[in-house]
């Protein structure tokens, strides 16, 4: 049952920025990751979720009650702030204290609840440590614990992550998914990291200019981009142009590629391919496909990036192995032969009015 | 808070502000143009055939711009000096330096007059030594005033340049050292003209201070007047029409001073740019560095100098330094006086409970335009704040004519009351004045705190009032604790406004000294004086000790 609805949520600030007719759903104890580019309208919708901003129609409704009208200290949603927005002169256990002071909870109470949220964040006995002394990373479960010793009906998590170095955060990224599987809580994440949205989201909303571009979860969202802007945004991707023909195959380049999905299209039609890394691999001797110029070779580790320049002079990025080309001399390249993995690596879409 | 409440919130802190800010003002440019019979000139027309009023303006003006002159020579030095080089007690003295702006203006004057006057240390100093019958000088007239300027008004000189030498950014020196300037060049190219705005900014607020001063003029002015004290002669003779001329005329030429430096604003010590600022460079030289180590000590004796005297003299016994050159008897008698005698601690108290509240409802005000415009920019946050800077604007004297004008008729329906001649005039005088340097520091405050942090609060489920309480104020601590002893001091030693306004009852600190020096009893006007300094000190030191808390 749908616990969070958004529901035609409205904020313009300009012609392209701010929220547009933004509709969503979200059941209990599931979390949603906003993500986008920057300006995209992932913050103003924490933003209006939390009451900070007021929208100019739609609703937000909450376990079945319209919340627009509350102002945000009535709404009993929990806020991480992106710097924290730790209080300064209060030290930690003050700080998570806050929330439960103004339900009215008795002092025994609420330190018994400090105790429990302080624990839950990993972070016992830190109740009389200054905010200032603090690490960034405890700093952010110090605003986390905050956040969810009042049980608030909903948790927002504002760019959460993007204040930690790399390291830190990936381990910051699994205590925080634990501690929300822990307490169940229904939560809204905004990110513009896909690695944020794909390990703490249950489903992901991308966002683009103010306007929803697919909400799926993330493997579906991987596979199944409803759009070339969520097939570009999310995972690596390189475009290729190609026409139709029939039975399901597709013309690219003076090669034919046969693709399931292409069947969905009138034979002529022409195609934009999003074309991910591992959808094409070098060819062995005596196949034939792709007529292809190596330009550059990454190497990342597990796989290494190879860029390639074909006849039309369009760029395309291959993953292979370290040994599989070399950069400066030609080479052939063929569709990875599993059909089902071939039709969910190559996807095509319309090709943009010339 | 959202929409509606706080727009009228906004509305309502316009339109009291305008009462007590712009409504005195005009009803004194209605005054001065006002004759027996309706709208007249006559009072325009006697000032512009008089020459001895287009003489005292004319010494207003150029008082003003030598005392600019004077506290610069002084001042840039002076921070060249204490900013760029390293000497032994560098750091004391270059506090020490700072000094004269603890010292309220009437007490600096009267430290002088023990000091310098015809009758003060020095003058008997030299007068015994030369064995001469009179006094080898009086402190009189336009040089007199020019000395109390230029040693409390290169202060500002001196804290805008160093502050604009602290933020400079060394690459720029280095570069134009690579680029092949010297020392000169790069001082005269690039350094000059970076901390111009900072200079710029202390030119204005001397300028303005000094068109504005009081206090030495009437102490020390005797035939030589400027507009403040010309002003208040001309309301003691009665001439009501020609004084508010006078008035109108100095507030033009305040505002028109103010157009010229092309700011409207209240200046703030700025340069462009960040980075580190320039090493401190040890003086090379052993002899070069006792040089500036001994003139650095002369120096900050001769600071003290005045602070001191008043000091030794607060322990004199009234009547009995008459003809030697140091003071024959000591005694705790006169601070005893103070405390003990109902009527010497009247001031004291009134003082007191009359700056106190001045500078809590400055500070309500402050508030209240935080809450309500400082983080909404809009028409109506633009004109309180320009509401707001006005009283700095416009010398002090325009100010307590302006309110006596408005406050001594009963006309409730035209928003004016009597309170001329009741204790509430002096509190409302001090709160005007107070209300620039209150608000700037306040709104500073909250232009700092970071949003996030009430948002938090908000949705912790704070909300206004708990908000307010709980995190915004104790956050603007440090602003708050600035603002406050700014305000407080200033009201503590007024004199400008209150010899315009007070009523025997509620005589202020500053009239007390200056009744006490007429009757003689110079130790009880200096150990009010000393008082009146450890009070400002005590303060100064309270509101700067508080540690700062933001973001």
């Amino acid at each position: 049952m749908t616990y969070l609805h958004l529901e035609s949520l409205t904020r313009r600030f300009t012609e392209t920025a701010g929220v547009f007719d933004l509709s969503l759903g979200l059941e209990r104890g599931r979390t949603l990751a906003l993500l986008g580019p920057s300006g995209s309208g992932k913050t103003t919708t924490l933003r209006l979720l939390g009451g900070f901003e007021q929208p100019d129609r739609g609703r937000i409704i909450v376990d079945g009650e319209d919340v627009v009208p509350l102002r945000p200290e009535r709404r009993r949603f929990g806020m991480v702030f992106q710097h924290y927005a730790l209080f300064p002169h209060l030290d930690v256990g003050m700080n998570v204290a806050f929330g439960l002071e103004a339900l009215g909870v008795s002092t025994v109470d609420a330190t018994r609840r400090v105790a429990e949220a302080l624990a839950l964040v990993d972070l016992t006995g830190f109740e009389r440590r200054r905010v200032a002394e603090l690490s960034g990373g405890q700093q952010q479960r110090v605003a986390l614990a905050r956040a969810i010793a009042p049980e608030p009906r909903v948790l927002l998590l504002d760019e959460p992550l993007s204040n930690l170095d790399p390291a830190l955060r990936e381990r910051t990224r699994r205590e925080l998914r634990a501690v929300i599987r822990r307490i169940g809580i229904t939560t809204v994440i905004v990110t513009h990291e896909q690695d944020d949205a794909f390990d703490l989201g249950d489903v992901i909303a991308v966002l683009r200019e103010g306007r929803l571009e697919q909400v799926a979860p993330p493997e579906v969202l991987y596979r199944e981009p409803a759009t070339p802007f969520v097939g570009a945004f999310v995972g690596r991707s390189s475009w290729l142009l190609g026409v139709v023909g029939t039975d399901g195959i597709v013309e690219v380049e003076n090669t034919a590629w046969r693709l399931g999905s292409s069947s969905a299209w009138e034979g002529g039609s022409r195609v934009r391919l999003l074309v991910r890394p591992e959808a094409l691999r070098f060819a062995g001797a005596g196949e034939d496909g792709l007529r292809i110029m190596v330009t550059d070779r990454r190497f990342a580790g597990a796989s290494t990036f190879y860029l390639v320049a074909t006849a039309s002079g369009a760029v395309v990025e291959v993953s292979a192995t370290p040994e599989a080309a070399v950069v400066g001399q030609p080479a052939v390249l063929v569709p990875v032969s599993d059909p089902a993995d071939r039709d969910f690596l190559v996807r095509c879409f319309p090709a943009e009015p010339a | 808070m959202t929409g509606r409440p706080r727009r009228w919130g906004a509305v309502a802190l316009v339109i009291v502000l305008a009462w007590l800010v712009v409504y005195p003002l005009l009803l004194v440019a209605g005054e001065s143009v006002h004759g027996a019979s309706g709208f007249s000139l006559e009072h325009f027309r006697r000032f512009l055939v008089e020459p001895r009023e287009w003489h005292v303006l004319w010494a207003s003006l150029w008082i003003s711009v030598a005392s600019v002159i004077l506290a610069a020579g002084l001042g840039i030095p002076l921070a060249f000096l204490f900013e760029q080089t390293e000497f032994p007690g560098r750091r004391l003295l270059g506090a020490l330096v700072a000094l004269p702006v603890v010292l309220p203006p009437l007490v600096g004057v009267i430290a002088f007059l023990f000091l310098y006057g015809e009758t003060g240390f020095v003058a008997r100093l030299v007068q015994a030594a030369l064995g001469l019958e009179d006094p080898p000088w009086r402190l009189e007239g336009a040089w007199a005033i020019l000395l109390v300027h230029a040693y409390s008004m290169y202060v500002y000189f001196y804290l805008f340049t160093r502050a604009g030498l602290a933020t400079l950014d060394h690459a720029a020196l280095e570069a134009a050292h690579s680029l092949g300037a010297g020392r000169w060049r790069t001082l005269r190219r690039v350094t000059l003209p970076l901390l111009a705005p900072s200079l710029r900014g202390a030119a204005l607020l001397t300028f303005m201070t000094a068109l504005a001063s009081f206090s030495a003029p009437y102490i020390f002015g005797g035939g030589f007047r400027v507009m403040p004290t010309q002003i208040v002669f001309t309301r003691l003779n009665g001439d009501y029409g020609l004084a508010m001329v006078q008035t109108v005329i100095l507030s033009l030429v305040a505002l028109l001073g103010l157009g010229l430096a092309g700011e409207g604003r209240a200046p703030v010590g700025a340069t462009a740019g960040k980075g580190l600022p320039p090493a401190v460079a040890p003086i090379r030289g052993a002899a070069l560095r006792r040089a500036a180590t001994i003139g650095g000590w002369i120096l900050g004796v001769l600071l003290l100098l005045p602070h001191l005297t008043l000091l030794l003299l607060s322990f004199v016994p009234v009547g009995t330094w008459t003809i030697e050159t140091l003071p024959p008897a000591y005694t705790m008698g006169n601070y005893v006086t103070l405390v003990t005698e109902p009527e010497r601690l009247r001031p004291l108290v009134n003082s007191l409970w009359m700056a106190t509240s001045a500078t809590l409802l400055a500070l309500l005000v402050a508030v209240a335009t935080g809450v309500l415009v400082a983080r909404r920019p809009g028409r109506l946050a633009w004109l309180i704040e320009q509401l707001l800077v006005l009283p700095w604007l416009v010398p002090g004297t325009v100010f307590a004519v302006a309110l006596a004008t408005a406050f001594s008729v009963h006309a409730p329906w035209a928003g004016r009351l009597v309170l001329v001649g009741t204790v509430w005039i002096l509190p409302l005088a001090y709160l005007v004045r107070n209300l620039p340097m209150a608000s700037r520091a306040v709104l500073a405050g909250f232009r700092n705190l970071d949003p996030a942090l009430e948002e938090a609060a908000a949705s912790l489920g704070a909300g206004r009032w708990r908000r307010l309480a709980r995190v915004t104020l104790p956050l603007l601590k440090p602003a708050l604790a600035a603002g406050a002893t700014l305000a407080f001091v200033t009201a503590l030693g007024d004199f400008v406004t209150s010899i315009i306004l007070y009523t025997y009852d509620t005589r202020p600190l500053s009239l007390e000294i200056l009744a006490s020096l007429r009757q003689g009893d110079v130790g009880v006007a200096a150990a009010y004086g000393v008082l009146l300094m450890a009070l400002s000190a005590l303060v100064f030191g309270l509101g700067s000790e508080r540690k700062v808390v933001t973001r």
